[in-house]
């Protein structure tokens, strides 16, 4: 057996002090590691301040007009569920609060979901942005919940608001900045 | 944990129950999430072993997720050690969903020859390995470069995932080593309950994973590795507590032949943002 082999070899190396890999451990990577840690976590503190600063009110609710004209077209398949907002509630507390606010108000991280550009969204856009994320501007993507998970947030959000009952044919896109810089 | 609560709120976990295979979501912006693992084995011949670590997983910003690790063992009727860190990071590479959805995964390790997490497997990793006394093995150190290409695709309610794995042991001439890990699971509803519960189905995830060696850049390939076929499943508490067990079975004679592995996770969400008001105000700053 070569790995038998291979193995004992290596055991008597080591039994004898004097395995080629074998030397004592210099305490210096630890130190190194212990610093990339602590220039990670600034790192990503400059970063989030970063996305707060450059997400102004007029860029933020931007990345809904890139949502492509198949997601928009899709149906809440939840929209006749009695349970689907009592259940969106309840996922929107667990998953979005932290950052859109306990009422979907806006939070620290996250903007307000009640205005009428969220509001008036068909749900196709609101689940393209949920299954998608904007991972540029500190979304993260939700598409480990699954579909009726996230149809079911979409759901409540859009119960959010009496004008959210307004037809979305007339919705238009909010503007892009990033589109007209270019 | 009890001043980590203390300063952060709590949101929930969504964790996949995979031990070994990692799926692409990555930790949210701001979360801390501490781990613990447990990892049982049989060893033929010799002692069985506990091994365990300690992780502490970072959401830097929505593409970066930072990790460090902290491991450790007891072999029965030996001794309990310290077996060494490492320092994780995984980067999202596309901003949108696809098809199939790649992250891009590097860590350092610096560990002893006596570490039996088992993280990953890799190489020629064979259970022989493992039978030699701490006090022998611990004096092997190592220091590894790891990379992992992650592939994974969630679709109706099912995680596939796959991973590949390169490592390099920067002590002494070895050479390139590789592994592979894949995996799927499903959560027992996809539905959610309108309740807060914490046993809705919802809040279970079970599935499968299968890893092990795939040799080195000399003798590449199944053979002379092992191999571990892992049913895995996880509980996700409404109160931000993962629970996760998984009893591996080695698939050929260089596996061990039954591993029992389990952890408990809490998310910390909100930390990275508590941690800047906090240094704000000591140094007072307007936040």
């Amino acid at each position: 057996m070569t790995l038998t082999r291979i193995t004992t070899k290596k055991f008597a190396a080591l039994a004898a002090g004097k395995g080629g890999g074998v030397r004592s451990a210099p305490a210096r990577p630890l130190t190194v590691c212990l610093s990339a840690l602590v220039l990670a976590f600034s790192l990503s503190l400059a970063a989030q301040q970063k996305q707060k600063s450059s997400a102004g009110k007029d860029g933020v609710y931007a990345p809904l007009a890139k949502t492509p004209a198949k997601a928009l077209a899709s149906k809440n398949p939840l929209k006749n569920d009695p349970d689907a907002v009592t259940a969106g509630e309840k996922l929107f507390g667990l998953h979005c609060a932290e950052c859109h606010g306990d009422m979907a108000q806006g939070g620290r991280k996250g903007p307000s979901l009640l205005v009428s550009e969220v509001q008036q969204a068909p749900p196709g856009a609101l689940f393209w942005i949920l299954s998608n994320g904007v991972v540029r501007r500190g979304m993260p993507v939700w598409s480990k919940l699954p579909e009726p998970q996230r149809w079911q947030i979409v759901s409540y959000i859009k119960s959010l608001s009496p004008s959210s009952q307004a037809p979305a044919d007339g919705w238009k896109p909010p503007s892009d900045p990033d589109s007209t810089k270019k | 944990m009890a001043f980590l609560g203390a300063i952060v709120t709590c949101g929930a976990a969504q964790e996949s129950p995979y031990i070994v295979t990692y799926d692409h979501y990555l930790e949210e912006p701001g979360s801390l999430e501490v781990e613990y693992f447990s990892t049982f084995g049989t060893q033929r011949p010799g002692n069985d072993f506990h091994a365990f670590w300690t992780e502490f997983e970072y959401g830097a910003t929505a593409w970066w997720t930072t990790e460090a690790y902290f491991d450790g063992q007891t072999t029965f009727n030996d001794s309990t050690i310290f077996t060494g860190f490492r320092w994780e990071n995984r980067f999202r590479l596309l901003q949108l969903e696809h098809f199939i959805n790649p992250v891009l995964y590097l860590e350092y390790e610096q560990i002893s020859g006596a570490d039996k997490i088992m993280k990953e497997v890799e190489g020629h990793d064979v259970e022989a390995d493992h039978a030699i006394p701490n006090a022998v093995a611990r004096k092997e150190h190592d220091h590894e470069v790891e990379s992992k290409l992650l592939l994974s695709k969630t679709f109706r309610g099912w995680n596939i995932a796959e991973n590949t794995i390169a490592t390099k042991n920067l002590t002494g001439g070895n050479p390139w080593e590789f592994g592979y890990a894949i995996g799927a699971s499903r959560p027992l509803a996809l539905k959610a309950s309108s309740k807060r519960c914490n046993l809705c189905w919802e809040n279970f995830v079970v599935g499968l994973e299968m890893y092990g060696g795939l040799g080195d850049r000399h003798r590449f390939g199944l053979h002379d590795t092992s191999h571990y076929l892992a049913p895995v499943a996880s509980w996700n508490l409404p109160s931000d507590w993962t629970l996760r067990l998984s009893p591996g079975f080695g698939l050929n004679d260089n596996s061990h032949r039954f591993l029992l592995r389990w952890g408990v996770s809490r998310e910390f969400s909100g930390f990275g943002s508590s941690i800047g008001s906090m240094i704000g105000r000591m140094f007072g700053g307007s936040r």
